[in-house]
């Protein structure tokens, strides 16, 4: 019986966990000794060259553009669409549900169903400047003086970039508070009201506090995946990264550098180095928004 | 203005806000199937106006000529045999996990578990060569094996949870009657395990099928593109050719099927999809 089960275990695990070792264990691992090699194009032969990759991250200013992009897109994307699916979850969830509100939920949800790739090409036309939609809408209402080469210029192509993300992410988000909110007992507002309170304070005193847990994980799952754009930005921006790297971001950088210039040894450097600053930020982020659990 | 009057100037506010945004999402997608059925011409005219002849050859030359049918083909191939790979081999360790303690079991369940942690771009280089040691770049096999293996963390963490919920009673009298513990995994537990691997199984597919950067690394050769990185390859090349209408055709064929299963399944979706942020 004992010696049946043992077998029937290493029987079920073999393939799996060996794949898995392969696969995901292994690439992880690799991961940090190449960091510290000059392996460069498709030579089989590299040295281990300490440091040197990291040194030579901390004296280039390209990389320094990226993280300041990463940091600017850390700060803006969770502020912007939290604040806006928080505003839209209300506005949904106004008096017990306003009518369509589960139609509206349906609608919002279609961006997070589509590849990032796919929302990147139909955005590139809505961008183009000559036939593209957002400037033919401004034209047509008579703002011609706003039409643009969105992501050709440098001081619009990150921005625009940042709405594509906060037009793709809103409904997600929108599905994940309303269903947060749902599960808030409607006595507590029954309350508030009878209190005295208007719907912008029901809101503030009792929906956020309420729903914070849900909300703390979503800026938590955004910060991280500030660090983590990669295909919007690699489909949308000229060069991609530009112009002039004005939409460069670390995943692109280390992209490029691997599997344009094939220098290995840097890309995994810089792969080491987003790992890195992933840790903190969950630690950190998580840290910050921690707030004491409201029990109801 | 006195509270009820507020109260629906704030109602009729809240009506306007949402069918804003709702306009601001379908808009655009609406645009591009309108636009999928003009000329170029037609499309850089004014993005306003309807087609005068809806083209449906545009389809047809956006499937065939810009091979969108074969990308759509190589994507459905390396999902569906993905996904399937990875419940396989995820309800094998989950089982173990769930059902048998021995030495390691707890630090097992960590290393497949903890690859949900870690930046998936830490491991890209060192990927790229671990699947061209192997010979599998540009292969079926090689990308379903690594699609299969990434989604292992998620699914095993999950019907793990699934697997301890179950009563072991059952198990145990299946085996005390003779049954193998084969027997049990096919015969009983499987079969139980269905709506979760389910759930789990539609949650993989979207996530496998949306899926850009392992396919721009590992599978380099045109002909075995996958759907989203053809239409982006086709998108970003197109500045030469200019074939506007059949980009957009392209588009509408990889938006239209994805919204279609939504729209089907959207309840087990969006649920199971919030489900794996609050994990």
């Amino acid at each position: 019986m004992h010696h049946g089960k043992y077998r029937f275990v290493f029987g079920l695990l073999l393939i799996p966990l060996g794949l898995y070792a392969v696969f995901v264990v292994s690439p992880y691992v690799q991961a940090f000794p190449i960091a510290f090699t000059d392996w460069e194009g498709l030579s089989a032969t590299y040295r281990y060259i300490g440091f040197d990759n990291f040194v030579a991250l901390f004296h280039d200013s390209v990389f320094w553009t990226a993280l300041r992009h990463n940091l600017f897109l850390l700060v803006s994307l969770p502020t912007i669409i939290v604040t806006l699916s928080l505003f839209f979850s209300a506005a949904l969830n106004h008096r017990g549900g306003i009518r369509g509100a589960k139609f509206y939920k349906i609608i919002y949800f279609f961006p997070a169903v589509l590849s990032i790739a796919v929302v990147g090409v139909l955005w590139q036309f809505i961008f183009e400047p000559r036939g593209g939609l957002l400037n033919g809408f401004l034209r047509a209402v008579g703002l011609d003086a706003l039409a643009q080469p969105w992501l050709g210029d440098g001081d619009t192509a990150l921005g625009s970039i940042i709405a594509v993300v906060v037009w793709g992410g809103v409904g997600f988000y929108v599905v994940l508070f309303t269903a947060a909110m749902a599960a808030i007992p409607k006595e507590l507002y029954e309350a508030a009201l009878l209190d005295g309170a208007g719907s912008v304070q029901a809101f503030f005193r009792i929906t956020l506090p309420l729903i914070w847990n849900t909300v703390q994980v979503a800026i938590a799952f955004l910060v991280i995946g500030a660090l983590d754009q990669f295909a919007l930005i690699k489909v949308l921006s000229v060069g991609p990264g530009g112009p002039n790297d004005a939409t460069q971001v670390i995943s692109l950088y280390m992209y490029t550098n691997a599997f344009a210039y094939g220098k290995f040894g840097y890309a995994s450097a810089i792969g080491v180095t987003l790992f890195a600053l992933n840790m903190i930020l969950t630690v950190l982020t998580f840290r910050l928004t921690r707030r004491e659990r409201v029990v109801y | 203005m006195t509270r009820t009057a507020t109260g629906r100037l704030f109602g009729g506010m809240t009506q306007g806000f949402a069918l804003v945004w709702g306009a601001m999402v379908l808009f655009p997608l609406l645009w591009s199937v309108v636009s999928s059925f003009k000329t170029d011409s037609e499309i850089f005219q004014s993005p306003w106006k309807l087609p005068a002849v809806w083209h449906w050859d545009n389809f047809s030359r956006a499937w065939s000529e810009s091979h969108i049918g074969r990308y759509f083909f190589n994507s459905l191939v390396v999902v569906t045999c993905g996904v399937v790979i990875c419940l396989l081999l995820s309800a094998a360790v989950a089982y173990v996990l769930a059902q048998f303690e021995f030495p390691g079991s707890k630090a097992l369940y960590y290393v497949f578990v903890g690859g949900m942690v870690f930046p998936g771009f830490m491991a890209l280089v060192p990927l790229f060569f671990v699947v061209q040691n192997l010979g599998l770049m540009n292969t079926y096999l090689g990308l379903i094996l690594v699609y299969a293996t990434g989604g292992m963390s998620f699914s095993v963490f999950f019907l793990t949870a699934f697997f301890k919920s179950q009563s072991k009673e059952l198990a145990e009298a299946a085996l005390v009657d003779g049954c193998s513990h084969w027997g049990v995994l096919f015969r009983i537990m499987l079969p139980l395990a269905r709506p979760g691997l389910v759930s789990i199984g539609i949650f993989q597919f979207l996530g496998m099928w949306n899926e850009y950067l392992l396919p721009l690394v590992l599978m380099t050769d045109e002909n075995r593109y996958l759907v989203t990185q053809g239409l982006a390859n086709l998108a970003v090349t197109q500045g030469y050719h200019s074939d506007y209408s059949g980009l957009f055709a392209g588009l509408t064929i990889s938006i239209l099927p994805v919204l279609a299963v939504y729209l089907v399944f959207h309840r087990q979706i969006s649920t199971g999809m919030t489900a794996g942020a609050l994990k």
